[in-house]
């Protein structure tokens, strides 16, 4: 591991517009791990694709500088940069078989002839397609031509391979299972791997960090349950997962903890991740199952709230309340709980500590 | 063995499918019928009468129907008895009387010149003949020619029900009296020289088509519709603009007064002495002519580019191919469909393409079309005509079942 760099690829503040007016990315400082699978995470429109087409070499930084492996890259065309990439629409060459689809970057190298039929061999078989050499792109189902795409991707041997929100055309239940195949090939390979993605499901389950993008910059980069369990700020915290939110005003300020007046006048004590002085607005974050419902234990904040809607979802039943002047306050039921009884108008008493509410900016 | 599946009601399903799916199929073609009567009477018949006539000669052949038995038995070696001669005489005789021996002297003259004047000054003395003397005496008296047993030999070849000596014609070959096939006189052959050149012309069309299309269509397809919307009107605003109007327009600027001309020698780039021969020549056909077929390469090729994605040159490239290589392996071998699709569209207009050569060829640009007017309008020689025509179609035929053969016509995109 400690010949490993942790700036194998290297975003220097990096700009980049497209007409001169707006910028798409703006000010990006991002180092990737060698061996690191890192996925760009953002609504569209962030410039998480941007930044993966510069990376790629098909779009440049209007300002800034990227290094790959210690080299600086603008300057260096796409084929010469040696990264493999995975496209959104696989981008096969329809006119080509599978085999010479992989052969292709091979021959390009002008890999001897044996050696090219080994490789694609090896790859063929660590995507399981083995026996699908002579099948053109349209025979393929969707998720065999996503197997073939990103086989073609890593036949090369390339240190870096982007996915352009790979699995963005098949449907869920193949989604799922190509998550974890990509992730095991990934372990596999240690191959480093950049992907691009709006699912934040795909992007929990696959990657060792994510950078949460939104209107052209990095909002937050970390592993997956930091991303989840501390969002920094009120983007990332609604962005990832699902959120209850009040805002107020912050009354009272100390270490670790922030009273906070709502909107409806009731105080929530608050753990203060983005505010630092009474006065401030804030949104507080809280995610439903951090609730519990009838409180027996010591928690800073004890509500009573007022059912609304009651929505089966097997597993687990959401339930809808009014909680401070909150109409769209969620909870999470797990199924086990079957000797709760829920019905719409009903009392519930909730009560969450402060540790789990995060105070965050307006 | 597979069971019989029936329906509920107990129906064959074979049938019961057929049944249901009848009415369907009436529907279908009565809404076809209309374009399929107006296809097989306004083009299928006319065309297979029009080319009926290179090798019909029935007309003739019933107005001097005996003539022409009576010389089946004639060998032609030497000058034809009085069987030949007399019944000559009767159905001549009644040919003037009922006005149609003008027909016959234009028929036979293309069999051998001179026919036209001597049928005519024949016809005129035919009243003066003794029915009782020799015929074939009378016949020479009347005009020398007669004595030359060429026009005899043209008479009973002239009167053949069909033939086929106007293909030899097409290609500048004919036939001897005595049945040997020979080329004509040089001075005379014409028609080779026009089909290799036409060939030429469409070939060289079709390439300089190609060549020009090929980048425009390829920025029509990557180019944001607002764009590309306006760049698509300049390429079809060809087509809305009259055909004589774009050839017309074509001359003010090739001629030797015109407008490029006039440019170079203020330019400086040509002395005004030497003014470039733009046109009457096949460097204006090929210059107008590729103009106008402009658009049927831009269009099949626009269309089959618009469905490439982007995204293939990109993974090309990011798999280390240089972009001339990428677009070699991956880009180019994706558009065969409209490159051929366009070539054999440009090309099949090309080859029979009349207006463009006609005004701004000259004698040096025109074309086999141009040959076939001027035998369907001024030679009136319309059995020559067809024969042509029916040339130009089975080439083009040839060039469609050869395309079928290499490209398979499944594989055309028109747009």
């Amino acid at each position: 591991m400690n010949s490993k760099k942790s700036d194998f690829v290297k975003f220097e503040q990096v700009d980049k517009s497209y007409d001169g007016k707006e910028l798409v990315v703006k000010g990006l400082d991002l180092d990737i791990a060698e061996g690191e699978f890192l996925t760009l995470l953002g609504p569209s429109g962030s410039g998480k694709t941007t930044t993966l087409m510069m990376l790629a070499g098909f779009e440049t930084p209007t300002n800034g500088e990227i290094y790959f492996d210690g080299r600086p890259i603008n300057n260096i065309p796409p084929h010469k940069r040696g990264i493999g990439m995975v496209f959104q629409n696989y981008a096969l060459f329809p006119h080509l078989s599978v085999y010479e689809n992989l052969a292709f970057p091979l021959k390009v190298r002008k890999v001897d002839k044996s050696e090219i039929e080994e490789r694609i061999n090896k790859t063929l078989k660590m995507v399981s397609l083995t026996g699908f050499e002579n099948r053109m792109p349209a025979q393929l189902s969707g998720g065999q031509q996503q197997r073939v795409a990103v086989a073609r991707a890593l036949v090369f041997d390339p240190k870096l391979v982007l996915m352009d929100e790979p699995l963005g055309a098949l449907d869920k239940n193949l989604r799922e299972s190509m998550q974890y195949e990509l992730k095991h090939i990934h372990e596999s390979l240690g191959v480093t791997v950049v992907y691009v993605t709006h699912d934040q499901g795909e992007a929990l389950t696959m990657s060792n960090r994510i950078a949460v993008f939104n209107d052209g910059k990095v909002q937050q980069l970390s592993g997956p349950n930091e991303l989840y369990e501390t969002p920094v700020n009120s983007f990332v915290a609604s962005f990832i997962g699902e959120n209850n939110t009040f805002t107020g005003t912050v009354k009272e300020i100390a270490s670790g903890s922030a009273k906070i007046e709502t909107e409806s006048g009731e105080t929530i004590v608050a753990n203060p991740i983005a505010v630092s002085s009474s006065g401030e607005k804030s949104r507080i974050s809280l995610r439903p199952e951090r609730v519990s419902i009838d409180p027996n234990e010591q928690l800073e904040n004890k509500f009573t709230s007022e059912i609304r809607e009651i929505i089966y979802h097997g597993d687990h039943t959401r339930v809808r309340v009014n909680l401070l002047g909150n109409d769209d306050f969620i909870l999470k039921v797990p199924n086990a709980s079957s000797d709760l009884k829920l019905n719409v108008g009903d009392k519930l008493d909730l009560g969450w500590s402060s540790h789990d509410c995060r105070a965050l900016d307006y | 063995m597979t069971a019989e599946i029936r329906t509920s009601d107990g129906e064959l399903l074979s049938v019961k499918l057929k049944k249901v799916e009848r009415r369907r199929r009436t529907t279908a073609f009565l809404l076809a019928a209309p374009l399929l009567f107006f296809i097989v009477f306004a083009y299928v018949i006319p065309i297979f009468q029009m080319l009926g006539r290179s090798i019909d000669n029935a007309e003739m052949n019933s107005f001097l129907t005996e003539t022409h038995e009576v010389m089946q038995t004639w060998d032609g070696s030497e000058m034809p008895g009085e069987d030949v001669t007399s019944t000559f005489y009767y159905e001549l005789k009644t040919a003037v009387e009922n006005k149609y021996h003008g027909k016959i002297a234009t028929r036979l003259n293309y069999e051998k010149g001179g026919f036209t004047s001597l049928i005519k000054k024949t016809s005129r003395k035919l009243k003066n003949f003794d029915e009782n003397a020799n015929f074939l005496d009378q016949f020479i008296d009347v005009h020398k020619k007669w004595g030359d047993i060429e026009y005899w030999q043209a008479l009973k070849r002239g009167t053949d029900a069909y033939h086929f000596r106007k293909y030899l014609t097409t290609f500048d070959y004919e036939q001897k009296f005595d049945g040997s096939i020979e080329r004509i006189p040089e001075k005379l052959r014409i028609n080779v020289t026009l089909w290799l050149r036409t060939i030429f012309v469409a070939v060289g069309v079709t390439f300089c088509c190609f060549i020009l299309a090929y980048p425009i269509s390829h920025l029509l397809s990557v180019l944001p519709t607002r764009y590309s919307n306006l760049l698509m009107i300049c390429v079809l605003l060809p087509f809305w603009t009259s055909l004589l109007v774009r050839t017309s327009s074509w001359m003010v600027l090739l001629q030797k007064q015109g407008v490029l001309n006039d440019t170079l020698v203020s330019l400086g780039f040509v002395a005004d002495e030497s003014r470039l021969e733009l046109m009457y020549n096949m460097t204006g056909t090929f210059i107008a002519m590729t103009q106008i077929l402009l658009p049927f390469m831009v269009l099949p090729l626009y269309s089959v580019m618009k469905t490439i994605s982007p995204s293939l040159m990109r993974a090309a490239t990011s798999m280390g191919a240089t972009p001339f290589h990428a677009f070699r392996k991956i880009y180019f071998p994706l558009t065969y469909a409209g490159i051929s699709a366009g070539s054999i569209l440009v090309f099949v207009l090309a080859i029979g393409y009349y207006i463009t050569p006609a005004l701004v060829g000259g004698a040096k640009g025109i074309l086999i079309s141009n040959r076939i007017a001027y035998h369907m309008q001024q030679s009136l020689d319309w059995s020559l005509a067809t024969a042509m025509a029916t040339v130009l179609l089975i080439a083009v035929l040839v060039v469609y079942w050869l395309y079928n053969k290499i490209v398979g016509i499944d594989n055309m995109r028109l747009g």
